[in-house]
């Protein structure tokens, strides 16, 4: 809402109060002043000069030679417009003016001949292109006869106005007009409001009653509908003073009728319609929901499709308006016009906002039905319409209103006390600290003992309960009295709970391994959403979620893999050369087990890892590591290890994977996840180098997981080693036999650990030799060597049978 | 006897210090202490000595196999300390060619962010709250007084999947579900972290997806001045002691009053600047007292029970607390953004 801080001044008095300040005032009490705007700057000569002579430049034939009577003397200034004449009242900028656009008035001699200032358009004036009315849009300026000749003209033009920009919130829409500003910064500034001229002179002789009907058949949709007769208006210019405030607060002048409706609907925040009542059609207002297959053509020369959910305004045949959104073409105000049908109606809110969300009209009208209009504001607006018209109109205003009323436009009472403020508000006010805002807000109230029973106005559509009204005393007392406390009393010990504690620890493990976190998007596009699925991680189907209507391609579905997303992020980098990457990222995806989505789905957290380029670079000693499967694994055994949890990885062809190079991850026998190479061509796909990545499904292990590890005391006695090579089929897993080793050699061998895989030279085709190291250790002694020995026999013996191996000498 | 021991005495003394490597120091053990040495030699013929002479011969004699033991030892060490001193000299490198790279991972930042402002509320009694991302129109609007139609609901631009579900707008449903979890009969404290997302198109202030943080207290008597307090301490752990705080109030459609946070501009000190719009003031987060019908939808009698509830966005924490000037740095990842930020 752009509210015209002279235009304000009508009904506040705001002498003692400059723009900036009021501004600040009205943020801090509740709305957002967002900025300020003035129209032009200040300027002394730029005056109302008259035309009293205007002939052709000699030399020139597009120029005109003009006396100018600006007051104390008179200027000869050559002009270019078309439009100037003789006798013409015109704001001529003086030399030593200077211009909004920053061009300084001179005296300057044009074709030979001396011109002594500039006689100005309203755009050189500094007013918005947009707002300037088409009757004026083309060269300079002509003042009202009863311009004052010397007088400055930025009063006259409203130029020094200042335009103070509101962010009205959805709660306020009493804001949205001028008499609603008004009462709040009359309540802010602890000031009286006066209240526009609503004085009518009618004309007995015509009764509204002869000309027009008004029928309603939705009459939830339309609880009040007013309609005034206005005869022989005269479609001119609005006044100057008015044109101004429109252009001001946004709105293009167009005719008086126009700008009359436009003006009260900025002043009252009640829409008005003015109809040609001789295009009418009928002598009939007939208000009804539309029908299936209806149209109809609205002032924008649209043809609309109405249906029964939009109200429209009808003359009994066909819809001649869509209820406050917008009129039709067919009996819209014209130069022709002669009679007026006006409108004054309460349209409801839901109602309008249907009809606006389907045809995406949105108007000044539309928005203030859409956030509600004051019940008792309506039929005045429509008289206060009627009073400016026969003003300005020379309208004759018919005797009385045709009217439909089943509007409630009773005042809600809501009972407060102090001492309920003052707990809430963790104060101590008085009660005159209350009443006085209200009397400022000019709510009217009663007291019953202790209880304050406070009449809201109907203006304010916010205000309904105790709290409300709670709102309204804190704000105008002002928040800064409020003291600085914490909570008392109750205490609950804060913190973690396990689960978010082990995300931590899992982000502090990672970001340790030399990991970066990355934060990407949930939402990708639909092939994407199923990709890199841990296999057999559950044998149910699982489906994407996807969006109802997506904004784009891109961000379609939800993801059931982190991959994707981290995928694209290393692909971001490598293309700005940052080629050594080492990514993490812990977040959900979203399972659904039903194809067509009903049900919230399956939100599960997994953490994932993306890997490419060089994992260590010493490039002076030549020492160059590149990331491959076994530093990836290792991240994830390092993982496991650190939260003391015992995975196994098998050997497993994944869809996007390496066929060759990727383990699923199991626990306690089941799939959790998997890490691997990325299948070349779908690196490809992603514009990726060779990229290895592992992604873990975090509720399976929030599931086993114990966050406190029990204490295990430090042995005292030594271990015995003992190494074993084993030569292997190719294709016997080094992790297998390793798995076996550990079975049999318990509980006396505490750890297996593989120190030399060959192949080649030397060696039998298909076979390979693996060597391991065995630890034996018994925590409550030291070991004989023969039981040690024992065992050793025994292992080599059961994994020989088992695998068909044999001990490499 | 005498004459020759200090003649022995005064030969390996001289021979040691002459010595030029450790086989000589060897060499001179035996040539002098050894069974077939000189000094035994000499002391075979103790028997021949009187009674009185012969303790005064043995002193001497030990004495003088001490001195050459001791001077062996000497001089081997010295030897040794050269040679090594010597190795060492050779093994000399250059010390101004780099060291290994280390591998430092790290936080995103606004893990950091979050983390810090979690470990602030958590330092004053508050639990840590989570819930779905993909919520139903009932936590996330219905709940939260925002019925059906309401126009409040045009505020935020909504993901719908189905006409019931949709991708949270806001973490507040947390808050709905943790108040009607504790049905209406326990106080409560805590805040609420997460993802949440809007139909906005991505650009330097907007992000489809972004992370919230909101926190929510409710008990007997809480009151307006208690989130003052609250979010003053916030406001001056995050952006330091010397900041302000002012309220102004705002609209919520589940608080009543609302209000929203400003904290005085770090960079002109409240002066006025072009960070805040010359106003001296940055607009932080919005809160406000739980509207009453916001408790008795989950249980709680707005008589007896009050609260108050906050939100922020993360990011613009961030991007405030460190300058960051557009948000789709958060999400595009760029190592060289990334780095800038490891704190883990």
């Amino acid at each position: 809402m752009l509210v015209s801080y002279n235009w304000l001044r009508n009904y506040v008095n705001l002498d003692n109060v400059t723009p900036e300040e009021l501004a600040e005032k009205i943020t801090r009490s509740g709305i957002e002043v967002e900025g300020i705007e003035y129209l032009a700057p200040k300027s002394e000569n730029i005056v109302v000069g008259y035309v009293k002579s205007c002939e052709k430049h000699p030399d020139a034939d597009k120029l005109n030679l003009c006396q100018v009577d600006v007051g104390e003397e008179s200027l000869q200034i050559i002009c270019g417009a078309p439009n100037v004449g003789a006798g013409q009242k015109v704001a001529v900028a003086k030399p030593g003016a200077k211009l909004p656009n920053g061009m300084k008035i001179k005296k300057v001699k044009l074709r030979g001949v001396e011109s002594n200032g500039m006689i100005c358009s309203l755009q050189e004036l500094g007013l918005d292109e947009k707002y300037i009315p088409a009757d004026v849009a083309e060269g300079i300026f002509v003042f009202p006869e009863d311009a004052e000749v010397g007088e400055p003209v930025q009063e006259l033009l409203n130029l020094d106005d200042a335009i103070l920009d509101l962010d009205v919130l959805a709660n306020r829409p009493d804001a949205l007009s001028m008499l609603g500003v008004a009462y709040e910064v009359a309540a802010i500034l602890d000031q009286p409001i006066e209240l526009p001229d609503e004085n009518l002179t009618v004309d007995e002789s015509i009764e509204a009653k002869d000309y027009i009907d008004v029928k309603i058949d939705s009459i939830e949709n339309n609880p009040y509908y007013g309609a005034f007769i206005i005869r022989d208006v005269e479609i001119k210019p609005a006044p100057l003073w008015m044109r101004n405030y429109l252009m001001a607060s946004g709105i293009r002048p167009i005719n008086n009728v126009v700008d009359i409706t436009n003006f009260v609907l900025l002043e009252y925040g009640q829409p008005l319609h003015a109809f040609d009542y001789d295009q009418f059609g009928s002598k009939q207002v007939v208000i009804r929901q539309g029908k299936e297959n209806e149209t109809m053509v609205t002032l924008d020369d649209q043809e609309r499709q109405l249906n029964e959910n939009n109200l429209v305004i009808t003359n009994g045949k066909e819809p001649v308006a869509l209820a406050g959104v917008m009129g039709g073409a067919d009996s819209e105000v014209t130069d022709g016009t002669t009679n007026l049908l006006l409108e004054a109606a309460y349209f409801d809110s839901a109602s309008v906002r249907h009809t606006v969300k389907q045809t995406g009209l949105r108007s000044e009208s539309s928005t203030r039905f859409e956030k509600g209009v004051d019940p008792n504001r309506v039929k005045r607006a429509g008289i206060r319409a009627c009073s400016l018209l026969q003003k300005y109109a020379n309208g004759k205003v018919a005797g009385s209103v045709v009217e439909v009323d089943a509007l409630d436009k009773s005042e809600k009472s809501v009972t407060v006390t102090t001492a309920k403020i003052n707990q809430r508000l963790g104060m101590g006010l008085d009660e005159k600290d209350v009443t006085s805002v209200l009397s400022r807000l000019q709510f009217e109230f009663s007291k019953n003992g202790e209880e304050i029973i406070v009449q809201v106005p109907t203006r304010r559509l916010d205000i309904s309960i105790f709290e409300d009204i709670l709102e309204e005393v804190i704000r105008i007392y002002g928040y800064d009295h409020l003291p600085y406390t914490i909570p008392q009393g109750w205490v609950q010990a804060g913190g973690l709970t396990d689960i978010q504690l082990l995300q931590r620890e899992i982000k502090n493990y990672l970001s340790s391994a030399g990991l970066m976190e990355t934060l990407t998007y949930s939402l990708t596009n639909e092939k994407d959403a199923t990709r890199f699925l841990t296999p057999d991680i559950e044998e149910k189907p699982a489906y994407p979620v996807g969006l109802a209507m997506p904004m784009s391609e891109e961000h379609s579905h939800l993801r059931l893999s982190l991959i994707p997303e981290m995928l694209r992020v290393l692909q971001h980098n490598v293309a700005r050369t940052q080629t050594d990457l080492a990514y993490y990222e812990i977040g959900k995806v979203f399972v659904s087990r039903e194809e067509k989505v009903v049900n919230q789905p399956i939100e599960n957290l997994h953490v994932a890892g993306a890997l490419t380029g060089l994992w260590h670079n010493h490039p002076w000693q030549q020492e160059k590591k590149p990331v491959d499967f076994y530093v990836a694994k290792g991240i994830v055994e390092g993982l496991f290890a650190h939260l003391e949890l015992d995975v196994t990885f098998v050997q497993t062809k994944m869809e996007d994977m390496h066929p060759g190079r990727c383990a699923v991850i199991k626990l306690n026998g089941k799939g959790i996840g998997y890490v691997g190479q990325v299948h070349p061509l779908t690196a490809k796909d992603f514009d990726v180098k060779e990229t290895y990545v592992f992604e873990i499904d975090l509720e399976s292990v929030f599931a086993v997981h114990q966050l406190a590890p029990s204490f295990t005391d430090i042995p005292r006695y030594p271990s015995v080693t003992r190494d074993i090579a084993f030569i292997l089929d190719n294709d016997v897993p080094a992790g297998d036999v390793q798995a076996v080793i550990m079975e049999i050699g318990v509980p006396l061998v505490k750890e297996v650990s593989i120190f030399d895989v060959y192949q080649g030279e030397h060696m039998e085709e298909g076979k390979k030799s693996v060597a391991y190291r065995l630890l034996y250790q018994d925590p409550s002694r030291t070991l004989k060597d023969d039981e040690v020995d024992a065992s050793y026999q025994e292992i080599i013996e059961k994994v020989n049978n088992q695998f068909g191996s044999y001990v490499r000498s | 006897m005498k004459e020759e021991l200090q003649a022995i005495e005064s030969e390996a003394l001289a021979a040691v210090e002459e010595a030029e490597d450790s086989q000589a120091l060897q060499e001179m053990k035996v040539k002098y202490l050894g069974k077939k040495g000189s000094l035994t030699t000499v002391l075979r013929g103790m028997g021949k000595l009187s009674k009185e002479e012969r303790p005064v011969i043995g002193e001497l004699a030990n004495n003088v196999r001490a001195s050459i033991t001791e001077a062996l030892e000497a001089k081997t060490e010295k030897l040794e300390r050269e040679a090594l001193d010597k190795k060492l000299e050779t093994e000399t490198i250059d010390v101004t060619l780099p060291g290994n790279p280390v591998h430092v991972g790290g936080r995103h930042l606004l893990t950091s962010i979050m983390e810090e402002i979690e470990d602030l509320f958590i330092g004053m009694g508050y639990e840590v709250k989570e819930g779905p991302e993909v919520e139903t129109d009932y936590y996330n609007f219905e709940k939260l007084n925002l019925p059906k139609n309401h126009p409040a609901r045009d505020m935020q631009d909504t993901f719908f999947i189905t006409n019931e579900l949709l991708l949270r707008t806001q973490t507040s449903p947390v808050q709905a579900r943790t108040m009607e979890a504790y049905q209406g009969n326990r106080p409560i404290k805590m805040i609420c972290p997460g993802k949440v997302y809007r139909r906005d198109t991505d650009d330097a202030t907007h992000s489809h997806q972004f992370r919230q943080i909101e926190g929510l207290v409710v008990d007997k008597n809480i009151t307006l001045s208690d989130l003052k307090g609250t979010l003053d301490v916030f406001a001056k752990k995050m952006f330091g002691k010397d900041r302000k705080i002012r309220l102004r109030p705002s609209f919520f459609p589940f608080t009543e009053p609302s209000v929203e946070m400003d904290v005085s501009c770090k960079v002109c000190n409240g002066e006025g600047c072009s960070v805040c719009k010359q106003t001296g003031w940055i607009e932080i987060l919005g809160g406000g007292m739980v509207h009453p019908r916001v408790l008795e939808m989950s249980g709680y009698d707005s008589t007896i029970y009050s609260g108050f509830a906050f939100g922020m966005g993360q990011e613009r924490i961030a991007m405030l607390k460190y300058g960051v000037n557009d948000i789709r740095h958060f999400y595009t990842n760029d190592v060289r953004f990334l780095s800038q930020y490891h704190q883990a």
